[in-house]
């Protein structure tokens, strides 16, 4: 090819390496998303906790969620983890004297990881920030069950035409002017449902005011970004003990929305790829007619 | 796509015997899925909670697509860098990849639990959640799946125009035109999507944060993808090519696909030193050391690609065809192993989970893989898509 390939071949660096450039100068750190205004949660306080599972039975009914006995042999509601039929569970956490429950749920993250995941807004943040599922837009491909952190979306994987399972805070019920199910059974207000502010301050009283009882730190602040449930654990006993990862505080989806949006903001670098491409091919055609080739 | 690189239909009857027992077994896999779509996918799969992409995702997908991107390779190869002498090697390139893409469409109507909504993809672009990198595959991938037909569609419509008065005739007549005319633009669209959606697939796990293995998991994934699906599609080009060859009897093209093979050995090589310095600059070489299953499929995966990379450097290996062949098989198994890693045995999403692909999943796979083989045989035995055996070696 008399064309000076090397020439072209230059061309279409410099060219990529500005669409590169210029990808990276508009990515901008992505805003840090914000507890909304008006935003609910709960507050789990296991100290308080006695494990008496009536928030786990009080769930099950308010949610119409059918009995669960094949996973476990047979014995009646009682799955060793969240499960499609189990949007609610009491654990626990033993290591010699020390003992702890723990209440696994949907943590109704600030900057969810199933939200950000899933490709037509089934998952969605609502006003008051809880997160519901919409499954008139669900394909159900599960690509929330690869992103939540907690491992909380569950799937009806024994049906033809499935659900995602989990926690939706009673939205139900909180449209009816009740709050969620496990709050209003539970005997010893373990699980407290309310504004989210106030949660918030409720948490930190309590460890200002017993600093000997708890572990000295609200889970749920900053960790993954925050979450709308919180957590408060009993001296000594850590939230990796009770089963919560340590995640830092960087929302979980931050990595991989700063390297996308950096990639596609305001989709300028697809067009001048697209743009570079057309035109090397162009006139690589067009050369080559010249040069009297047959015509491709 | 030009008529000098003389295209031609591969003669001889479709009914072979090999062709026979491929279709058997399609057929039978077509029991399993109709028995994965009636009775959901914990009837059929490994799938749980815990692991809720397996097999079919990693491999069908995932995989299929990067092993799909001969097409995309080439291109890149003819058009930008512009290297006319691979001209020939585009078009059975684009067959591939255009089946390759197909079928894993396919796979994807077989894994999400909800195929039925599927359609509302691309009907729904209000609904769209433009922070979901899953999305843009999705959108990306079905719009590469019509343009690569387009791209192919020239070899339909000159088998046509020559065919019979009829319905399709006039289609190509028709069409022929238009598309010849919308090549470039085509062609640009068919660098660009690939080019998305494959660091795309990178970037996916990217979400899956602590949970994926720390040798995979990086913020150079989705580079690391596009580099390794270009390499994996050289290595397909050259496989079809050797096998296709030896199959139909077609000259053997070694002498272009040495050459070939030299471009695959340094973008293979430039994406393993890549990987390396990475998990070197993140501190994550230690685990690399670990008696764990993670690095043990690291070294495997690390090996493959360096000794694949080295050999098709190395001239002794790359001018014959054994070495080539052997060279593009390792390519295409750490490429493979690549993928599976990271979306399987790099992903630990915590103790009591366990993932190893069911039979009637793996057979799936197999049966959606023997559609291609079969579609690809239909095709090449009707329409002129790899080169015509020259005049002076006699077609057998």
């Amino acid at each position: 090819m008399p064309v000076d390939r090397r020439k072209l071949i230059k061309g279409l660096a410099v060219a990529g390496a500005a669409t590169a450039a210029a990808g990276v100068a508009n990515a901008k750190i992505r805003p840090r998303k914000t507890v909304p205004t008006d935003a609910v949660g709960m507050l789990y306080d296991a100290t308080r906790c006695i494990g008496c599972k009536t928030c786990v039975v009080a769930c099950k009914q308010a949610n119409d969620m059918p009995p669960d006995s094949a996973s476990t042999g047979g014995l009646y509601d009682a799955p060793i983890d969240l499960n499609s039929k189990t949007k609610n569970i009491i654990k626990q956490y033993q290591d010699g004297e020390k003992q702890s429950y723990m209440k696994a749920q949907c943590m109704h993250c600030v900057d969810p990881s199933c939200v950000n995941a899933c490709m037509m807004g089934s998952l969605a943040k609502r006003e008051n920030g809880i997160v519901t599922w919409h499954g008139e837009r669900c394909t159900g491909c599960r690509y929330c069950g690869i992103a939540c952190p907690y491992g909380v979306p569950k799937y009806e994987f024994e049906k033809s035409f499935p659900r995602v399972i989990k926690c939706e805070m009673c939205s139900h019920r909180i449209a009816k002017g009740q709050i969620p199910a496990c709050c209003e059974v539970c005997p010893r207000q373990a699980v407290i449902y309310g504004k989210y502010s106030g949660l918030v301050a409720d948490a930190k009283k309590r460890l200002a005011d017993f600093p000997d009882r708890y572990f000295p730190k609200v889970f749920g602040l900053e960790d993954g970004g925050g979450t709308q449930v919180l957590y408060l654990s009993k001296a000594g006993i850590s939230f990796e003990n009770l089963g919560l990862p340590d995640l830092g505080s960087d929302p979980v989806p931050e990595l991989q929305q700063t390297i996308q949006h950096g990639i596609y903001q305001g989709f300028v670098a697809p067009v001048a790829l697209f743009a570079v491409f057309g035109a090397v091919m162009w006139r690589n055609r067009r050369a080559q007619e010249k040069a009297g080739e047959v015509k491709p | 796509m030009s008529a000098h690189d003389r295209h031609e239909a591969v003669a001889g009857p479709i009914w072979t015997p090999f062709f026979k027992v491929v279709a058997l077994i399609v057929g039978i896999t077509v029991v399993l899925m109709a028995r994965r779509f009636t009775l959901g996918l914990g009837s059929s799969t490994a799938l749980s909670d815990g692991y809720p992409w397996g097999l079919w995702i990693a491999f069908d997908v995932v995989t299929g697509t990067a092993l799909g991107c001969g097409g995309y390779a080439m291109a890149l190869l003819v058009y930008i860098f512009n290297r006319g002498k691979y001209h020939p090697m585009v078009r059975p390139a684009l067959l591939t990849s255009a089946l390759g893409y197909t079928t894993a469409a396919v796979a994807i109507h077989l894994d999400v639990g909800r195929p039925l909504y599927l359609y509302k993809i691309p009907v729904s672009p209000m609904w769209w959640n433009l922070n979901s990198a899953l999305l843009e595959v999705a959108v990306c991938v079905m719009t590469y799946i019509v343009v690569l037909w387009l791209e192919i569609s020239p070899a339909f419509f000159e088998k046509w125009e020559r065919g019979p008065d009829g319905f399709f005739k006039k289609l190509a007549n028709t069409f022929h035109p238009i598309i010849d005319k919308i090549m470039v633009p085509l062609m640009a669209l068919g660098l660009l999507l690939p080019t998305m959606h494959q660091s795309s697939l990178g970037a996916l796990m990217l979400l899956g944060g602590k949970k994926v293995h720390g040798l995979w998991h990086t913020p150079l994934l989705p580079g690391l993808y596009l580099l390794s699906c270009v390499g994996m599609g050289y290595a397909v080009v050259a496989f079809e090519s050797i096998l296709s060859s030896r199959t139909y009897k077609r000259p053997r093209e070694t002498r272009m696909l040495a050459s070939l093979a030299g471009v695959t050995g340094w973008v293979v090589l430039i994406f393993s030193g890549i990987r390396l310095v990475d998990i070197v600059l993140r501190g994550k070489a230690a685990l690399i050391f670990q008696p764990t299953i993670q690095s043990l499929f690291f070294l495997v995966e690390m090996a493959a690609f360096v000794v694949g990379g080295l050999m098709l450097v190395m001239p002794a290996f790359r001018n014959t065809a054994a070495g080539q062949f052997q060279s593009a098989m390792l390519v295409i198994f750490a490429g493979t192993l690549y993928r599976i890693d990271t979306y399987l045995v790099a992903y630990n999403p915590g103790p009591n989970w366990h993932y190893f692909p069911s039979v009637p999943e793996m057979l799936i796979t197999v049966g959606v893989i023997g559609l291609e083989i079969l579609a690809y045989v239909v095709i090449v035995k009707t329409f002129p898509i790899l080169r015509g055996a020259t005049p002076a070696q006699a077609a057998s």
